[in-house]
């Protein structure tokens, strides 16, 4: 839903600005592909608003389709920056270079991936092996956690997102590099992190999980711990101090060092007119660690 | 002279024409053909067809289709059952029944049916009916399989409705005459005469129905809730070989494994209604005789 509104205003923008925006003399017309993440969709979009505001005669296109999709757009040249919520893998970095693609990791804020429940479901807090047991199939009924007898509904996102991805390596495979558990195959694969919302809001015996952003009253989030440790709320104090279990940073990719426009987006986004629109989508903004490696 | 020269332009940009939609068919067959056999050489050929698991990003991949194809049977099945019988007695009642105005009234509502987008009607999907289904049958959730099937039924109506009835309309009105003229009353000489004369005109707007359903994949993607089991019922959520294409190929690298795995899924979607289409073919032909 996100996404389509997403490509119908581009659509707009798109149909307005050729007649719209006159070039000025000094002014440099300039187009940024922004593509990538849904956790950071909406996030991007505020900075890309705000940075036109700034930069009028640079337009700044943003699209989700989950991380897979703006690394893959990022290989295939597509687009100029890719938003992840997970990190590259080894083997698309080797595809991309194979591509002549260099990327460039940056990481640009912090975010907890939340736990979602119906708000009738009695159970609050959670270990990761809970959710491990919960998500493979393990465990299948409330009952045996303690909540209502009803069957679990397990929601996840498409195999393109980054949360996806992030979760299955850190929950269900417990961070361990052999394993080779997966989702349970009843698992839900939902195309949007709002239509998971929608389904928890809907069904009282669904579990879901994705990014802080996405978090509102109209579902509960739990607390998540560290097995036989103390459980936490994902929130921006418990992500920042890194206690949250499932805290994780995102990232842009960059084909290369930016360069011109590309490098004033991205130290836009890295200033703190950049990191209050993160701040403000619910997520966990860089602070004085500005992360730039590889 | 000049009109002469005309008409011989004229006739030979439509035989090209015809022979451009022949080309572009043989080539996207070609085109699919080429990027899925690629899949083979990396992966066995058995495991794609005969394998039950569809993991494309675990390392190894897994690209089994038949969770894919039965969700799609599946849905295109339940949605059929339900869209057939009330698509041909809308037919029959517009083409028979109706009085000439409730008829004109009927056609154009149908007409308006048919261009209500998908998304739209996946969004109703996810927000009231899902939801409401869940609740009548008490199930686990309303992301499932029947969502899908009463979606795609209701997309499937107007395609249904309209060639059917012109199948009802093209049966002699002699047939009809005669079976009064031997004290038949309506109902029995629309169920017994009429229907039956119109049954191949029927059977291709089913067949083109089905098509129209099996390659439907917004609506699909949005309410079956895409899990890759093997159904077992159409009240569990399954996943489709359009969602699946869909839901999956913006991830893909050009000339991945996954890559040339969704291509191969393609042609089998193609190969389907291809098929389809033919059987529809047959059928209209063997009507208009």
């Amino acid at each position: 839903m996100r996404r389509l509104f997403l490509y119908l205003l581009i659509i707009i923008l798109g149909g307005v600005c050729p007649t719209g925006c006159r070039r000025a003399s000094d002014g440099e017309d300039a187009f940024l592909q922004i593509k990538g993440s849904d956790t950071i969709v909406n996030a991007g979009q505020m900075i890309s608003e705000e940075f036109m505001k700034v930069n009028p005669y640079i337009f700044v296109a943003v699209t989700g389709g989950g991380s897979g999709v703006g690394i893959a757009s990022l290989i295939n040249g597509t687009c100029d920056v890719a938003t992840s919520s997970r990190e590259m893998k080894s083997k698309e970095i080797e595809i991309a270079r194979k591509h002549g693609v260099e990327p460039r990791e940056i990481t640009v804020a912090f975010d907890g991936v939340a736990v979602i429940v119906n708000h009738n479901n009695p159970i609050n807090q959670m270990t990761i092996d809970d959710l491990r047991r919960i998500f493979t199939g393990e465990v299948k009924n409330w009952k045996e956690l303690g909540g209502k007898d009803m069957p679990i509904v397990t929601l996840s996102r498409e195999v393109s997102s980054g949360t996806h991805i992030y979760f299955k390596e850190v929950v269900i495979r417990e961070g361990k590099k052999d394993s080779t558990a997966e989702f349970s195959s009843e698992t839900l694969l939902l195309t949007s992190s709002q239509t998971i919302v929608e389904e928890v809001v809907n069904n009282e015996a669904a579990i879901g999980y994705m990014g802080m952003g996405y978090v509102s009253d109209r579902t509960k989030t739990i607390k998540v711990g560290k097995n036989g440790q103390d459980v936490y709320p994902a929130d921006i104090e418990h992500v920042q101090n890194k206690s949250y279990p499932l805290s994780r940073p995102l990232y842009f990719y960059t084909n290369g060092e930016p360069q011109g426009v590309l490098k004033q987006y991205i130290d836009f986004t890295l200033s703190s007119q950049g990191q209050k629109q993160f701040a403000e989508s619910g997520f966990v903004p860089l602070e004085a660690e500005r992360g730039q490696k590889n | 002279m000049a009109k002469k020269i005309n008409e011989r332009i004229i006739e030979t940009a439509i035989r090209i024409s015809g022979f451009a939609v022949i080309a572009f068919v043989f080539l996207i067959f070609l085109f699919l053909l080429k990027d899925s056999l690629s899949l083979f050489r990396i992966y066995p050929l058995k495991g794609f067809i005969a394998g039950i698991r569809w993991l494309p990003i675990s390392e190894p991949p897994s690209f089994g289709i038949i969770p894919l194809f039965m969700g799609s049977i599946l849905v295109t099945v339940g949605a059929i059952m339900l869209c057939v019988p009330i698509g041909v007695a809308t037919a029959l009642f517009i083409a028979e029944v109706a009085p000439k105005n409730l008829k004109m009234i009927l056609k154009s509502l149908i007409e308006i049916l048919a261009s209500i987008p998908s998304v739209v009607l996946g969004f109703i999907g996810i927000v009231w009916l899902g939801p409401f289904l869940k609740n009548t049958f008490h199930l686990t959730t309303g992301m499932c399989g029947l969502t899908g099937v009463c979606l795609l039924a209701f997309m499937a109506l107007p395609t249904i409705i309209s060639i059917s009835e012109d199948a009802l309309i093209s049966v002699p009105r002699m047939y009809k005459e005669a079976a009064y003229g031997l004290g038949a009353t309506r109902w029995q000489a629309l169920w017994r005469v009429v229907l039956p004369a119109a049954s191949s005109g029927i059977i291709a707007a089913a067949m083109l129905g089905i098509g129209r359903v099996i390659g439907e994949t917004m609506v699909v993607m949005m309410v079956t809730g895409n899990s890759p089991i093997i159904p077992h019922s159409i009240l569990q959520p399954l996943r489709t070989l359009t969602a699946t294409i869909a839901g999956e190929m913006g991830e893909t690298v050009g000339g991945s494994d996954h890559y040339y795995a969704l291509f191969a899924v393609g042609l089998v979607l193609f190969v389907i209604t291809f098929m389809l289409n033919f059987v529809a073919d047959i059928s209209l032909r063997k009507n208009r005789k």
